[in-house]
């Protein structure tokens, strides 16, 4: 009989053990708990009232609340989410095997749902969560769809703001002139119950537009690349900032407001799970090992057959296309857009959750995008020193992991998604 | 015509700032294939060092320990300025750039941009966000020369760029450490090989460049004397296009190049409205690149070239 292992290896075998269904049940449970119990436990254990970023903003503002901050992160957070985990961890086991017997659609929507159901409870604390969450999907929009360009094709572009600032300035022309009375028409052409069902259309045409503008970029990426590439498409993005202040129609530096109040949680979570969808399945097509072709070797690829311009062309475009449609959204997420927020800062910001999360990666820009997006508002209460802090950290993941976290990594739905343990007991 | 002379005059001073910038992305650009994202937040560096060194040396004029006329500080300022900045340079290249050397390019030009970010924030940690100007060392005196008029700082600051450019041109054909710089830019692969100090001639490179930019920031500070943390953003990523447009690492692309956006924005603000300024000038870049997009003086593209 062999002596028992130790605690800590028996937890992690056992939590290695639970499939993403576990952990998303147990995760809906801590954010239901907190949405219930989360304000008296808040007091009992010294805390003014529920931490907005699981504590991080209290600890750094307070540092004597750190032990009572961490103490609620635990209770709320830690033990639910591994005690629901780690008890049902058969019966999730069993019910993700069976899952994936249907067709891979099922087992995909049970795990948003499930995804959707913890992610609203947990918003539905405070507006502030809402608004952190979906900056951070939008974000997320951004860099995959800049990975596209950057990561997989190996360009240098620094066009993207410009293309969200096509996206979002397209997006609220449209719908400050339909549905908000005093603007382009005087009054508001249709009544403000359709909007839901017309902001999709509104969001592709800006999506559109963007793609329409990445022509301008992409055609002389035929005859170049590299550096000259990416001074063409600093070129294009200073052209659409100064088209953008110069142009009355859309109110020039002062920016429009009043865009109307379209883009709740569940309009940007489906647009952002699209875009993911959509991307992942893009970068793993034909096309997209093209892209990566172009990246290794321009003139290999050529002699293999592969189109060149036409793989640089589809690849500029579809990324403008993401680009835009999460511009759209930013627009009526923060209602009101001007064209200073699409300047040089924006376009470092970006770069930084690319390179930071790992090229030619979905799950690299989704991590990178969280955690530079949350670190950004986790890191708030410390002020300037925050723009410190941050690009420390990422000179130092540059330093140590060159193509960042998780580069060169697919992601693969099935593996996700399986259980982590037959029925019998064998993995 | 006189209001031509007198727009080709000021464009003059204000391409010599961009051309002294472009300068420094350029050089480093030959040796390394990179560019160093953070060369305008160097400039924007220099110009406070600048500020802190002319202040420093009026004090102790005034003082009585050490009575120098005014003149001779702006020399001293400048000098000692440029001196101090090849410092920040070379430590900006020991920190992010040399343990990122086999590292794919653009993960330096991250490192590059974040150290931008971090010199911006440290200046505005260290000296808070009022602005910052610089003394006026010199009396303006202005020359009328047939309608045109020409101030003294004009004439003093296109001299002085020039100068250093033809400077920074001798040191690089005629001394040994330059043929060491042409050297790497032609084989770097090699050059060590030949017993060359690979890392000390990077080093230096980065000196160069950044005290260049420095003498860049002290002639802004002393034709538009307020100063603040951001004002190398802007600045740097316009000499960025400047460098690439004159080709990249070519000296005298840069340094066309640099007079020629000079050039082009002050005449775009002279005949549209400013605010297009910005508009109209990237867009005769773009058209530049669309039909010459290695630049004025740098190398076709190829798809051989391992980019």
């Amino acid at each position: 009989m062999p002596p028992p292992a130790p605690i800590s290896r028996t937890f992690r075998a056992r939590c290695s053990r639970v499939p993403l269904l576990g952990w998303l049940s147990g995760a809906l449970a801590a954010v239901v708990l907190e949405r219930f119990v989360g304000t008296p436990l808040a007091l009992a254990v010294g805390l003014p009232k529920i931490p907005a970023l699981f504590g991080i903003d209290i600890m750094l503002k307070k540092p004597l609340l750190i032990p009572n901050a961490v103490l609620y992160t635990v209770l709320i957070y830690l033990l639910p989410i591994a005690a629901v985990a780690l008890s049902t961890a058969f019966l999730t086991n069993r019910l993700a095997g069976g899952l994936m017997k249907l067709p891979v659609a099922v087992p995909v929507a049970v795990h948003l749902g499930l995804l959707y159901a913890a992610l609203h409870f947990w918003a539905d604390v405070s507006d502030y969560r809402s608004l952190v969450l979906k900056l951070t999907m939008i974000a997320i929009m951004l860099t995959l769809s800049l990975n596209v360009i950057n990561g997989y094709m190996g360009e240098f572009s620094c066009s993207h703001p410009g293309f969200m600032a096509l996206g979002a300035y397209c997006a609220s022309v449209v719908t400050v002139g339909l549905f908000v009375d005093g603007n382009y028409f005087g009054i508001a052409l249709l009544p403000g119950e359709t909007g839901p069902f017309l902001f999709p259309i509104d969001l592709v045409a800006g999506g559109l537009l963007a793609a329409f503008g990445a022509l301008f970029v992409a055609i002389p990426s035929f005859r170049t690349r590299g550096d000259y590439l990416a001074i063409i498409s600093l070129a294009f993005l200073f052209i659409v900032k100064s088209l953008i202040e110069n142009f009355e129609f859309v109110r020039g530096p002062r920016g429009m407001s009043g865009q109307p109040d379209l883009a709740g949680l569940p309009t940007v979570f489906s647009w952002a799970v699209l875009c993911v969808w959509s991307i992942n399945n893009f970068v793993r097509s034909t096309v997209g090992k093209a892209m990566n072709a172009v990246r290794d070797n321009e003139m290999a690829a050529e002699a293999m057959t592969v189109d060149t311009r036409r793989t640089k062309i589809v690849a500029f475009l579809f990324a403008a296309f993401w680009a835009g449609v999460a511009g759209g959204l930013f627009a009526h997420v923060l209602r009101y857009v001007n064209p200073g927020t699409f300047g040089i800062q924006n376009l470092a910001e970006v770069l930084a959750m690319v390179y930071f999360g790992g090229l030619n990666s979905v799950y690299g820009s989704i991590v990178g995008a969280v955690s530079i997006s949350l670190l950004g508002e986790a890191l708030r209460p410390l002020e300037i020193f925050k723009w410190i802090i941050i690009p420390l950290l990422l000179i130092l993941v540059m330093i140590y992991r060159p193509t960042g976290l998780i580069a060169f990594k697919d992601l693969e739905v099935a593996t996700l998604l399986r259980p982590k343990q037959g029925p019998d007991g064998e993995r | 015509m006189a209001i031509f002379l007198q727009n080709l005059v000021n464009s003059l001073q204000w391409g010599s700032f961009y051309a002294l910038i472009a300068l420094g992305y350029s050089m480093v650009y030959s040796i390394l294939m990179l560019f160093n994202f953070a060369h305008g937040d160097i400039f924007m560096v220099g110009g406070y060092i600048g500020v802190g060194v002319s202040f420093g040396l009026l004090a102790l004029s005034s003082s009585g320990i050490l009575a120098i006329p005014n003149w001779l500080i702006l020399v001293l300022t400048i000098l000692f300025s440029m001196f101090l900045t090849s410092f920040v340079g070379m430590i900006v290249e020991r920190v992010g750039y040399r343990p990122l050397r086999n590292a794919p390019r653009a993960s330096a030009a991250i490192t590059g941009l974040m150290i931008g970010i971090i010199l911006e924030t440290g200046n505005l940690i260290l000296l808070g966000a009022r602005r910052v100007s610089f003394p006026s060392l010199i009396e303006t005196a202005t020359y009328d020369l047939g309608g045109v008029f020409v101030t003294n700082k004009k004439i003093m600051i296109v001299a002085v760029s020039l100068l250093l450019t033809l400077a920074l041109h001798q040191f690089i054909r005629r001394t040994k450490w330059g043929m060491a710089m042409r050297a790497m830019a032609f084989d770097f692969v090699a050059v060590p090989l030949m017993g060359v100090p690979v890392n000390k001639v990077i080093a230096l490179t980065f000196g160069i460049g950044s005290a260049l930019a420095a003498a860049a920031g002290i002639l802004f500070g002393i034709a538009y004397p307020v100063l603040d943390p951001y004002m190398g953003v802007l600045f740097g990523w316009k000499a960025f296009v400047a460098a690439i447009l004159g080709g990249r690492g070519s000296i005298l692309g840069a340094t066309l190049a640099g007079f020629l956006l000079g050039f082009t924005e002050i005449f775009v603000a002279m005949i549209f409205p400013s605010t297009l300024r910005d508009l109209i000038a990237y867009s005769i870049i773009l058209l530049i690149l669309t039909f010459r997009p290695h630049g004025f003086f740098g190398e076709p593209y190829s798809a051989r070239l391992r980019l």
